[in-house]
């Protein structure tokens, strides 16, 4: 039970830390192009904003579009929640394995795209078109990705693969480097950063994620971006606990998780720096560029497999 | 409780099914009230008979007092013959409960009623005799009956010539693989010594042999079940027939020939062979890979669910191939694990794909339309439609927590035991069919935002789909029931498996028993630490989220002001402003262009408009079948040649054949 109280605390963390790392991101990338940019704290003072303020719909919308919003980010909230964040010692995780946790975040892209197309409007539809079409070329990349690690570990609980990782010393396994280039190619396309979209553009024929919540406004537009900050910290989360798992705590004791959560901001911290270096000095590609970056995901979460069932499995 | 009752039940569901294909002939008044529940009594005594075989385990035979002198018809009920009894039994229920609703559209119309409801019941009673017999012979009867019934069905709107030529192709292709069916058994009688069931068992087969008999039961199986790239009828002929028949000939005479190929492959040859496993893998993964995508390109619903059905029929080949190479390379636990996946997916689809077609008919039913690029908005005017149509899309897409999730949950996990094979080609085939899989999985979310975003969201495209109204009750149950199961398989997968692990208990001689060891909340194919998935939960705190959020976030009267569409800031959108079909696929389109003969372009129109027409055509068409029908045609005109008119070349013909025919006797 004390398990489980520990994995709800934990998913509040992540509700908690999603808006702090996008306002990071935002910080350093003001600081590289030699602005003072706004606090960091700026997501909150928005989110908070959003939620009380009054809420608009197109008379054309449906219920689905009214719902949606909160399946996109109960959905969300629920696959973060099952990815190991200071703790391995998480109920969630072995409720969710990483097959679960992409369903989960399929099911929250399937509302997402839906409520695009609810209103009827040729943005929103081009939103969900796009979406629809980079995850189906990101998907099989994300899950040849997560394979390698979860045959290695021989599971897909996110709980055991980290711990297998902790356990063995450290030795760079070939698959491992490929499985982590591919997921991060796979993260960047996933979380709508550049080079495949533009979080901050609001210009028309470019944007993918913005298109699809152009017709939200007050407490759901609120939700909508709470869900996508949740979605960068969940594929951060992912990232920095699997390949870098030293420092997360393997049992619930405070002096452990006190030293993970300084371990992990840390590590966020530094992700979060790389992203707004390599979102400084890319440039959004064309949108028919995009799947030549997501075959070279797929081809390297493939060989990342490969090298694994091939090189590693046998000696 | 025992299996001779189920034995007796299913004997009573085919009883009850032909009473209804007669009443169907009876005076309109006593047609109406009685064959339709009668029909629906049958699948719910069908779904009974099976329940109590999978329950009980074990086997019950019994002779029919018809068939040949010397060989008079078996039947025979075990768990695999209840398993696929039982999913014939629930998608005909829900069926039986939505037809009448939907028949009476036609009622007055000019095709006849009564064969309608005639052919019906004869193909339902087709299906479970196939799933029943116990030899060779009655299999072929019972197969024709259900092939034969459901051309008639198919065929059942024969005033457009579009719809004879789908009926037409469809018996041809019938009865091609019948006869590949056939001459697999002959294979085996022939080592067998016999056409009893019992008697191919024992067969003393050589691996050339064996494989032999594989392959025409593949092809012949395969054919039916849709499988790439023989799977061109299909897509004509499943959206022609009514759509309760199209459901049922999706959802369930499908997964007739999955029984046929599992009762032939695992059952009567037993002892199988890595090669197969591997053939079976790569045509269920073209079969998943090309399905989807020619799914995704049509804009003609039902045609779409019917290349959507080509697809998850992929999958469950996927599922049964894995099994096939794990049994093979001597691993029976994971063998099992795909086994059941496969079988899972069997439920699934019979489930969703039943589910989607009734939608389909729902829609047809109320807006007379097919054609997704003038639908729209019809989640409005077809609230409880349109909200089970949702559920059907979220399962198929294989979405937690609904069922199509768990058979691919499933599937993932049995192909993640790949590292257990010997050698590294295998061990990596297997990886790469499930980054098709994910592929697929991924594409069928595309797929079904499409559907159901054109169709049931935005503003409607047209006169007739804007004055759609709602069902009837009847049809709107119909419809419920396969939603509720979907949800219902999906949340507690555990009880179902350890139900369906009789049949791999039987054939393969072990079940999953690790499945339900830690609890019904917790789904652990192999062990806790291997992977687990709790779905009851899963859905569970996915409910309570969304019912706690909505209280904290939306409580209170804060309403929501409405106004036009911001759109930014343009003027206010027309229905033709919104995004078509074919607007969003585009993107998939020109990636995958490869796979399909595309042809676009403007055309000028007679009074001076341009149009843009665009037109995707299946590649098995131009590779597969226009060569064969080409070569059959040259074949048949040099046969011609023969025809010369002349009494006397015929009679030198006719003594040739005759001297040919003593030689050969003698």
């Amino acid at each position: 039970m004390a398990a489980w109280g520990f994995a709800l605390i934990q998913s509040l963390l992540y509700l908690a830390l999603a808006p702090l790392l996008v306002g990071w991101v935002h910080k350093v990338k003001a600081r590289l192009q030699n602005r003072r940019g706004a606090p960091i704290w700026q997501p909150y003072r928005d989110l908070y904003k959003l939620f009380a303020k009054e809420a608009r719909m197109a008379h054309t919308a449906s219920l689905l579009f009214r719902a949606a919003p909160y399946i996109v980010f109960v959905a969300t909230w629920l696959a973060a929640a099952a990815i190991p964040l200071l703790s391995t010692d998480l109920p969630t995780a072995a409720m969710a394995d990483v097959i679960v946790i992409a369903g989960l975040l399929g099911l929250a892209r399937f509302f997402l795209a839906l409520a695009g197309m609810d209103v009827g409007t040729a943005f929103g539809g081009m939103g969900a078109s796009r979406e629809m079409f980079v995850s189906a070329l990101a998907e099989p990349a994300m899950l040849m990705a997560v394979f390698t690690l979860a045959m290695t570990a021989h599971s897909t609980n996110l709980a055991s693969v980290v711990e297998y990782q902790l356990l063995g010393e450290p030795f760079l396994r070939p698959s491992y480097l490929f499985a982590l280039a591919a997921l991060v190619l796979v993260a960047i396309a996933e979380t709508g950063r550049i080079p495949v979209d533009n979080p901050s553009t609001h210009l028309e024929l470019t944007m993918i994620h913005e298109a699809m919540i152009l017709e939200y406004s007050g407490r759901h537009l609120a939700l909508m971006e709470w869900a996508a900050q949740l979605k960068l910290l969940l594929y951060a989360a992912l990232l920095v606990n699997v390949f870098l798992p030293w420092g997360i705590a393997q049992s619930i004791r405070p002096d452990m998780l006190g030293m993970a959560f300084v371990l992990l901001v840390v590590k966020l911290a530094l992700l979060g720096v790389a992203l707004a270096v390599s979102e400084t000095v890319l440039a959004k590609m064309r949108l028919f560029r995009v799947p030549a970056f997501l075959n070279l995901a797929l081809l390297l979460a493939l060989l990342g497999l490969m090298s694994h069932v091939i090189l590693e499995v046998g000696s | 409780m025992s299996i001779t009752l189920a034995l007796q039940l299913a004997e009573g569901a085919i009883g009850l099914s032909l009473l209804s294909a007669l009443v169907s002939f009876f005076p309109a008044t006593i047609r109406r009230r009685v064959a339709m529940p009668l029909f629906t009594l049958s699948g719910l005594v069908a779904l009974a008979a099976g329940l109590v075989a999978l329950i009980n385990g074990g086997v019950a035979t019994a002779q029919l007092p018809l068939g040949l002198p010397w060989l008079p018809w078996q039947v025979r009920m075990d768990v695999l013959s209840g398993f696929f009894l039982s999913i014939i039994g629930v998608v005909s229920f829900a069926v039986g409960i939505y037809a009448p609703g939907y028949v009476r559209g036609f009622e007055g119309g000019k095709d006849s009623l009564r064969v309608l409801g005639g052919f019906t019941g004869l193909f339902l009673a087709g299906m479970m005799l196939v799933v029943l017999a116990d030899d060779a012979f009655m299999f072929m009867v019972a197969w024709e009956l259900m092939s034969l019934s459901s051309y008639f069905l198919v065929a059942w709107h024969h005033d457009s010539a579009a719809n004879r030529r789908a009926a037409f192709l469809y018996l041809l292709m019938a009865h091609i693989g019948g006869l590949s069916i056939l001459l697999g058994f002959g294979v085996l009688a022939s080592f067998g010594g016999g056409f009893t069931f019992e008697a191919m068992r024992g067969a003393p087969l050589s691996f050339g042999w064996a494989s032999v008999a594989f392959v025409l039961a593949f092809i012949g199986f395969g054919m039916k079940a849709g499988l790439v790239p023989l799977h061109a009828w299909l897509p004509e002929a499943h959206p022609v027939a009514p759509s309760h028949i199209s459901a049922l000939m999706s959802g369930v005479m499908l997964k007739v020939a999955v029984y046929g190929f599992i009762r032939f492959v695992f059952d009567l040859i037993g002892t199988v062979h890595w090669q197969w496993g591997v053939a079976v893998l790569i045509v269920g993964s073209l079969s998943a890979i090309i399905g989807v995508l020619l799914a995704l390109m049509q804009n003609d619903l039902k045609r779409l669910l019917a290349y959507s059905s080509v697809e998850n029929l992929g999958i469950i080949f996927i599922g049964l191939g894995l099994a096939l190479l794990f049994l093979a390379e001597g691993h029976p636990l994971i063998a099992t694990f795909a086994f059941v996946a496969a079988l899972y997916h069997c439920i699934n689809h019979a489930l969703f794909k039943g589910l989607l077609f009734l939608g389909a008919g729902a829609i047809l039913h109320s807006a007379n339309e097919r054609d997704l690029e003038k639908m729209g908005g019809l989640l409005r005017r077809m609230p409880w439609t349109g909200f089970f149509f949702l559920v059907g899309s979220i399962s198929i897409a294989a979405l937690p927590p609904f069922n199509g999730f768990v058979s691919e949950w499933l599937s993932f996990q049995a192909a993640l035991q790949a590292w257990q094979l010997e050698g590294g080609v295998l061990r990596s085939i297997v990886p790469i069919v499930a980054s098709l899989l994910a592929l697929t999985g991924a594409l069928v979310a595309a797929t079904f935002v499409k559907v159901y975003g054109v169709a049931f969201l935005g503003q409607a495209r047209s006169r007739a789909v804007r004055r759609a109204r709602r069902v009837p009750l009847s049809m709107r149950a119909g419809q419920g029931i396969l939603a509720f199961l979907c949800l219902l398989l999906g949340v507690l997968p555990t009880f179902f498996i350890d139900l369906i692990n009789a049949v791999p208990r039987e054939m393969l001689g072990q079940g999953l028993s690790q499945v339900s060891a830690h609890g019904w909340l917790w789904l652990t194919p192999i062990s806790q630490q291997t992977a687990s998935y709790g779905a009851p939960l899963v859905a569970m705190i996915l409910f309570v989220a969304l019912v706690l959020g909505l209280w904290l976030v939306g409580r209170g009267a804060r309403r929501v002001r409405l106004g036009d569409a911001w759109d930014c800031g343009y003027a206010p959108p027309t229905p033709s402003m919104q995004y078509t079909g074919t607007a969003f696929v585009q993107p998939i389109r020109r990636i995958f262009g490869l796979l399909f003969q595309i042809s676009d372009g403007v055309e000028t129109q007679q009074d001076g408009r341009r149009r843009y027409y665009l037109q995707v055509v299946d590649r098995a068409w131009g590779l597969l079948y226009a060569p064969i029908a080409r070569w059959v045609e040259w074949s048949s005109r040099q046969v011609v040649r023969l025809q010369s008119g002349s009494i006397r070349t015929y009679l030198g013909w006719t003594l040739a054949t005759l001297l040919l025919l003593l030689w050969l006797v003698v």
